[in-house]
């Protein structure tokens, strides 16, 4: 396994265009605008899975996330009309208690993170971590094998739950039932 | 390793040295801004994304604590074939997908009830 290379540089990058495209979600008066910069997001959120050797779940998300679900969005932004909540306030009348409230929230997480990690680190440098493909393998050990497949119950009440979302999509969206 | 000594006096070294509390602030900002979406904008397609934006926090914690994980010892539960955070972030992609559908589904239903998208006209069920 090849040693990170300019992880710092990186991370930040990643990490800018994360934060910027989350901030152009939840300011745009444009659905369509929001759901693009929150393409860019998930793309951006991929490539830090790849720094943490997270492939699967990687490609997992690009695929399932902005593939499959920012399409379903963006199909629903164009059977609704947008025009007229273009032309209508964007932002509620609880907006300064609720961007308050958010930002405390946010205060309380640094704090927490800053007091807790104070003078020691939180895992120990020098991680060993499987390649590319022996994570698909491993993952889908932990998912499938009989054995050592802890999830496997996990994963059949999962398709149930997709079921299920799926009965009530079609049940939502029909016309006369 | 140096540490994170409180907001004024963050060195250098901390800042490239890139850690899982790195990760982890990266998820509380998405967080907030998450929060700040659902707490005050009008557009229910905008408040869904919001949610989007919330669960792409925690599953960004999730993968980066697998990691590190990973470098713990066997006997604590550690070790390579820990990826136990990865698995719980693809059943959170799982749960985003069922939420989204479900979601937008109700979407369609209330658009085509009261032609507006707008969550503060949603007021069916209140008295």
């Amino acid at each position: 396994m090849n040693p990170p290379v300019a992880t710092p540089f990186f991370f930040y990058l990643l990490a800018g265009t994360m934060i910027i495209g989350g901030i152009l979600v939840i300011t745009r008066k444009n659905a369509v605008h929001s759901a693009l910069a929150l393409i860019t997001t998930l793309l951006a959120q991929a490539a830090l899975y790849l720094m943490l050797y997270a492939p699967f779940v990687a490609g997992v998300q690009i695929i399932l996330y902005a593939g499959g679900i920012m399409v379903l969005f963006l199909f629903v932004i164009m059977l609704i009309s947008i025009e007229r909540s273009m032309k209508e306030r964007q932002f509620n009348k609880q907006w300064l208690v609720g961007g308050a409230a958010a930002l405390a929230l946010g205060g309380l997480f640094i704090s927490v993170y800053l007091t807790t990690t104070k003078g020691k680190a939180l895992f120990p440098e020098g991680s060993v971590t499987y390649g590319e493909t022996e994570n698909t393998q491993k993952i889908a050990a932990l998912l499938f094998d009989r054995g050592a497949g802890q999830y496997m119950f996990a994963f059949e009440i999962a398709s149930l739950l997709l079921l299920v979302a799926i009965i009530g999509a079609v049940v939502m969206a029909k016309k006369r039932i | 390793m140096t540490s994170v000594r409180g907001l004024g006096e963050i060195d250098m070294d901390s800042l490239l040295n890139i850690t899982p509390l790195h990760y982890v602030v990266l998820g509380a900002a998405l967080f907030v801004l998450g929060v700040i979406g659902v707490l005050t904008r009008r557009n229910v397609v905008i408040v869904l994304m919001s949610i989007e934006l919330i669960l792409n926090a925690v599953n960004l914690n999730l993968v980066a604590f697998s990691r590190y994980w990973q470098g713990m010892p066997a006997r604590m539960g550690g070790g390579p074939g820990a990826l136990h955070g990865q698995v719980f972030a693809i059943f959170v992609i799982t749960d985003a997908a069922a939420e989204a559908a479900v979601g937008l589904g109700i979407l369609i239903a209330f658009f085509r009830n009261k032609e507006t998208v707008n969550v503060d006209e949603v007021n069916l069920l209140k008295w």
